[in-house]
């Protein structure tokens, strides 16, 4: 072989070695951190997993939210308005769109008892910016779909 | 490099279009899967803007088919699709009923006065009760409920000249309350025969 | 009658560009010189016409004229007038009047070089960019026109501007973010010309290469604007959220810095010609992958792009049709492209090829990480999240490994580098590296291997950058400025990696309920609540926390505000910020807890800036390259004789 068709199969092997790399890399990184996300009504029937990080979204039930008076500990229920509710604990500051009646998305797990344990609570334009997961159910009106600078917090 | 080569990154690029293409065309759901599509409109009971003695219930909103427009000062959207629901409030023999959802009444009434009451009758849902029922997550959001009370479609957003031609005037046609004008009927020409 | 000039303005650069666009491209026969030599001045009026347009536009949000439908949504008379100025890019339909503005100021920018190409791949290049902008203005004139009336339901006032927007930050961050976008399309524009030309050569690299560094450093500062914006602004305390709009302008800087090495090894050793080209394409390909992101509204929905596709069709469209029709071209026109140089692994361009193949990883990965949601989406209605550990788990090694690339690069020679050369720096320099960036290590908190490996490697290559320039300054008098901008982005880069790993590791965080007189300890510091107060803004109300920080010898008061705006009744978090070199003091108010008591977040957040700071020494590295005075004054007649004299000694 010469040195040139050498190089060049080198090259190649290279890339080869490069792209599998990284679609494995992907596969195996996708399983891992992607986090599903459940409506209410699939948290209420067994369908979301118990004690896996999942996201799960829905309103927060007017007059639902109960705090510890002592520490940033804090209650509230998620509700679909069609029956399915659950009962989420936080510890933490909420966001500042988390109102009683708001579209909200709760990132954590579900205990055995069916309480959602959440380590992030999202509202519109916090991290962010909108859970696009709430869209269907927090559809606003009509021109939202712009960029984080327009998060227009029309009600 | 053979010539045919080159073209491997325009045939990534094709691949990548009809994956695309074959993916969105698969998926035909609904547009705006409401909570009540295809379900009966709520049971309410609530008083009328311009006539405080007045109350009104699900049972006003049955025997016509009957449009249901949310919409409050607050909500720049609204105003913005007003003009709109004017039209459509002339053009149409619908059944054009307001939802003033959380909403000061001398500020809703001012309004009308300022822009024109396409309304038959304006429901007042000042604390949003109403609003929770029918599934509303903002201003302006529009239902369209035929004779029995049902709601066969639901536009979140404003009411524009594109959801009038291609959403509204379609279903309201088939509803009997809207003649959709004929392609050519629409400019009268003077006799002349082309 | 203002809004309505603005809209003529609009649609006669328009017709310049289309005629513009034709002439470049086409007229090209016997006789159509002056239909060529034309092209200049139509781009000119294209840049005159669009200028205007947004004039119009400015004026009518100075003059709160909310006759206009987008003033009437993006402002409010309340508003101050800053702000009311820079509404006029608030919002989605002003914000492209923007983005054209610039494309025509790129454009006019390249009518002023003129004289430095040859006169028909230049006309290409302009018609290029000319049919790019009729793109635009078509999607602005046809989609989203920003003067559109609200006749006769004329309201007596608008809708405000979304307080987020109400911000410095967010003034300055989209022009310079769409300067980079926009100007990305400089370098496909010389791509497409070459290829319509047949001459990929080491000319066509040289031209690009300003361009492509101008660019890439608004790029680079228009995204560290938005980081910055995103952490003093949101209240949390992060920089990066690996959010989809921030990933839209991440890949196509991604993209341009892979450009900009393959371009130098394109211009040095006239190789990687069909890797550059590509690369080329690609960068401004995701600019409009970006845009589509950002405008069509698939974040927010599927279903939200399902039922009002118009803006997301007409890009996706524009995109298939750049991104088709210029893979096309370079299937047809790129053949025989090749040149065989032969290079060793210990060279230049085999590092340059690394970093290559290390920056389309991590674009891939991006580009994975933010279409994959949609996609899963839109084929099983289903919804997703990637989360950040999944952006982490790539971007923690593969930037670690760039950063051994960068750190060899001084010590490496085209084609060939001798051992030695490279002996020193792997005997000295990277021993001492890992002597200080371990000592740095274990005076902090050492717990993650990943930080030990990014400290050293980052001082590594601070430490071969600034030697290989004393040594170079020793041995000449004046340093080629782009060789010092390089110098300066790659420390720039080191820079950012320590602000990164030091931040990330190192930052102190606690969510904290106090009431008045309540102490808290943050890490060295000491933070005392002392309450909260009513204050009266120009258009909004606040409840301001005041918190006395005691950290040694030092005190200072934080005021956190908790801002709810008058004319839309949002509210806003606004941090209290002490901003240090070393180390920020971050405070936002959660919410009222009754009896006096707050939620706060208190961050101690070490070396948060230097994150920023090399973001801002890539661009002022990117600009002194463009300075550079290779890239001034060479007539392309004298192409030869000039880099004979030049010779291939300085690097790119």
């Amino acid at each position: 072989m010469n040195p040139k068709r050498k190089s060049r199969l080198y090259l190649a092997l290279f890339l080869l070695v490069a792209v599998a790399g990284t679609t494995a890399a992907l596969m195996v990184a996708m399983e891992e951190n992607i986090n599903m996300f459940y409506p209410p009504d699939q948290v209420v029937d067994g369908t979301a997993p118990l004690e896996r990080t999942i996201r799960a979204g829905g309103m927060v039930k007017a007059g639902s939210v109960s705090r510890d008076p002592e520490s940033l500990q804090v209650e509230f229920t998620i509700t679909d308005h069609l029956g399915s509710d659950f009962i989420v604990s936080f510890t933490g500051i909420l966001p500042d769109l988390f109102r009683e009646g708001q579209g909200i998305i709760v990132q954590g797990e579900l205990d055995q008892q069916g309480k959602f344990m959440a380590r992030e609570v999202l509202a519109k334009h916090d991290e962010n910016y909108m859970p696009p997961e709430l869209m269907d159910m927090v559809a606003e009106s009509g021109k939202n779909a712009e960029a984080k600078a327009a998060a227009k917090a029309t009600p | 490099m053979s010539r045919a080569s080159l073209f491997i990154p325009l045939g990534i690029f094709l691949l990548i279009v009809a994956v695309g293409y074959v993916g969105f065309s698969l998926d035909n759901r609904n547009e705006l899967p409401s909570a009540l599509l295809h379900q009966p409109f709520p049971e309410f009971s609530a008083g009328v803007l311009n006539d405080p003695d007045r109350r009104v219930s699900k049972a006003d909103l049955l025997g016509h088919p009957t449009m249901v427009n949310v919409w409050a000062t607050w909500c720049p959207t609204c105003k913005a699709e007003h003009a709109e629901l004017m039209r459509i409030a002339e053009l149409t023999d619908v059944r054009l009923v307001g939802v003033n959802y959380k909403d000061v009444a001398a500020k809703a009434r001012r309004w009308l006065v300022d822009y024109g009451n396409p309304y038959e009758f304006v429901i007042v849902d000042q604390d949003g009760g109403l609003g929770v029922e029918m599934g509303v997550y903002g201003a302006p959001e529009t239902f369209l409920l035929n004779a029995e009370g049902e709601v066969v479609y639901k536009r979140v957003g404003e009411v524009n000249q594109r959801i009038w031609r291609d959403e509204l005037a379609p279903r309201l046609a088939e509803m009997g309350v809207y003649r959709m004008p004929a392609p050519e009927a629409q400019t009268p020409t003077t006799g002349a025969a082309r | 009658m203002i809004a309505e000039l603005g809209q003529l303005s609009l649609a006669l650069a328009a017709c310049l560009a289309l005629t513009a666009a034709a002439a470049g491209l086409f007229a090209h026969g016997p006789g159509t010189q002056l239909l060529r030599q034309s092209t200049v001045s139509m781009v000119v009026g294209q840049f005159v016409f669009a200028a205007l347009a947004f004039a119009a536009l400015v004026y009518s949000f100075a003059t709160d004229d909310f006759s206009v439908s987008y003033v009437a949504t993006h402002s409010n008379s309340l508003l101050p007038l800053p702000y009311k100025i820079s509404a006029t890019w608030g919002g989605h339909e002003g914000s492209f009047l923007l983005w054209i503005l610039i494309m025509t100021i790129w454009m006019l920018l390249l009518t002023l070089r003129r004289d430095n190409y040859p006169v028909r791949f230049f006309s290409r290049v302009l018609g290029t960019m000319s049919l790019m902008n009729l793109g635009f203005l078509c999607f602005a004139l046809f989609t989203s026109n920003p003067f559109e009336r609200l006749i006769p339901m004329t309201p007596v006032d608008g809708a405000d501007l979304n307080p987020l927007l109400q911000d410095f930050g967010l003034i300055v961050h989209p022009p310079l973010l769409y300067a980079g976008y926009v100007g990305l399309s400089v370098p496909f524009s010389f791509a497409v010309a070459a290829l319509l030309e047949k001459r990929v050569d080491a000319a066509w690299a040289r031209w690009s290469r300003p361009w492509t560094n101008f660019a890439w450093a608004f790029l680079s500062v228009g995204i560290a604007l938005g980081s910055w914006w995103a952490y003093y602004e949101l209240g949390w305390g992060g920089w990066w959220f690996w959010d989809p709009v921030e990933n839209a302008s991440f890949m196509p800087w991604l993209a341009a810095t892979a450009l900009i090495h393959s371009l130098a090894v394109t211009e040095k050793r006239g190789t990687f010609k069909s890797w550059t080209l590509l690369l080329a394409i690609a960068g401004f390909s995701l600019s409009l992958l970006g845009a589509f992101i950002v405008r069509s509204g698939v974040l927010t929905s599927v279903h939200a792009f399902a039922v009002d596709p118009e803006r997301g069709m007409y890009i996706l469209i524009f995109l298939g049709a750049v991104v088709g029709g210029s893979l096309t071209l370079y299937g047809l026109r790129a053949y025989g492209e090749r040149a065989d140089v032969g290079f060793k692994i210990l060279s230049r361009e085999f590092f340059m090829l690394i970093n290559n193949v290390i920056l389309v990883v991590s674009l891939a990965v991006v580009m994975w990480g933010t279409l994959a949601p949609i996609g899963y989406e839109a084929l099983s209605g289903g919804r997703i999240s990637i989360g950040v550990p999944f952006f982490n788990m790539f971007f923690v090694p593969l930037m670690l490994l760039l950063g051994v690339a960068v750190a060899l690069v001084p010590v490496l020679n085209w084609k060939r580098t001798p051992w030695q050369s490279i002996k020193s720096t792997l005997t000295a320099v990277l021993p001492v590296s890992v002597l200080l960036g371990g000592v740095w290590w274990y005076t902090t908190d050492p717990k993650s291997a990943g930080v030990l490996a990014a400290l050293i490697i980052a001082l590594w290559i601070v430490f071969t950058h600034l030697l290989d320039l004393v040594k170079r300054l020793r041995q000449s008098r004046r340093l080629p400025l782009a060789y010092v901008g390089m110098s300066l982005a790659h420390i720039g880069f080191a820079v950012s990696v320590l602000g990164i790993a030091i931040t990330a590791t190192q930052s102190v965080e606690e969510d904290v309920r106090m009431a008045p007189n309540d102490v808290t300890a943050l890490g060295i510091e000491e933070v005392r609540f002392l309450g909260v107060r009513e204050v009266q803004g120009p258009n909004y109300v606040a409840q301001q926390g005041v918190f006395v920080v005691t950290n040694g010898n030092r005190t200072f008061e934080l005021r956190p505000e908790k801002r709810r705006y008058l004319a839309g009744g949002n509210i806003m978090t606004e941090a209290g910020i002490d901003a240090g070199l070393f180390a920020d003091t971050y405070i936002s108010l959660g919410e009222p807890l009754g009896g006096g008591a707050w939620a706060v977040r208190l961050h101690y957040k070490p070396m948060v800036r230097w994150i920023w700071l090399g973001a801002l020494l890539f661009a002022f590295g990117g600009m002194l390259a463009v300075m550079d005075k290779r890239y001034r004054k060479l007539r392309t007649r004298r192409d030869v004789a000039i880099k004979a004299a030049l010779g291939s000694g300085t690097a790119g």
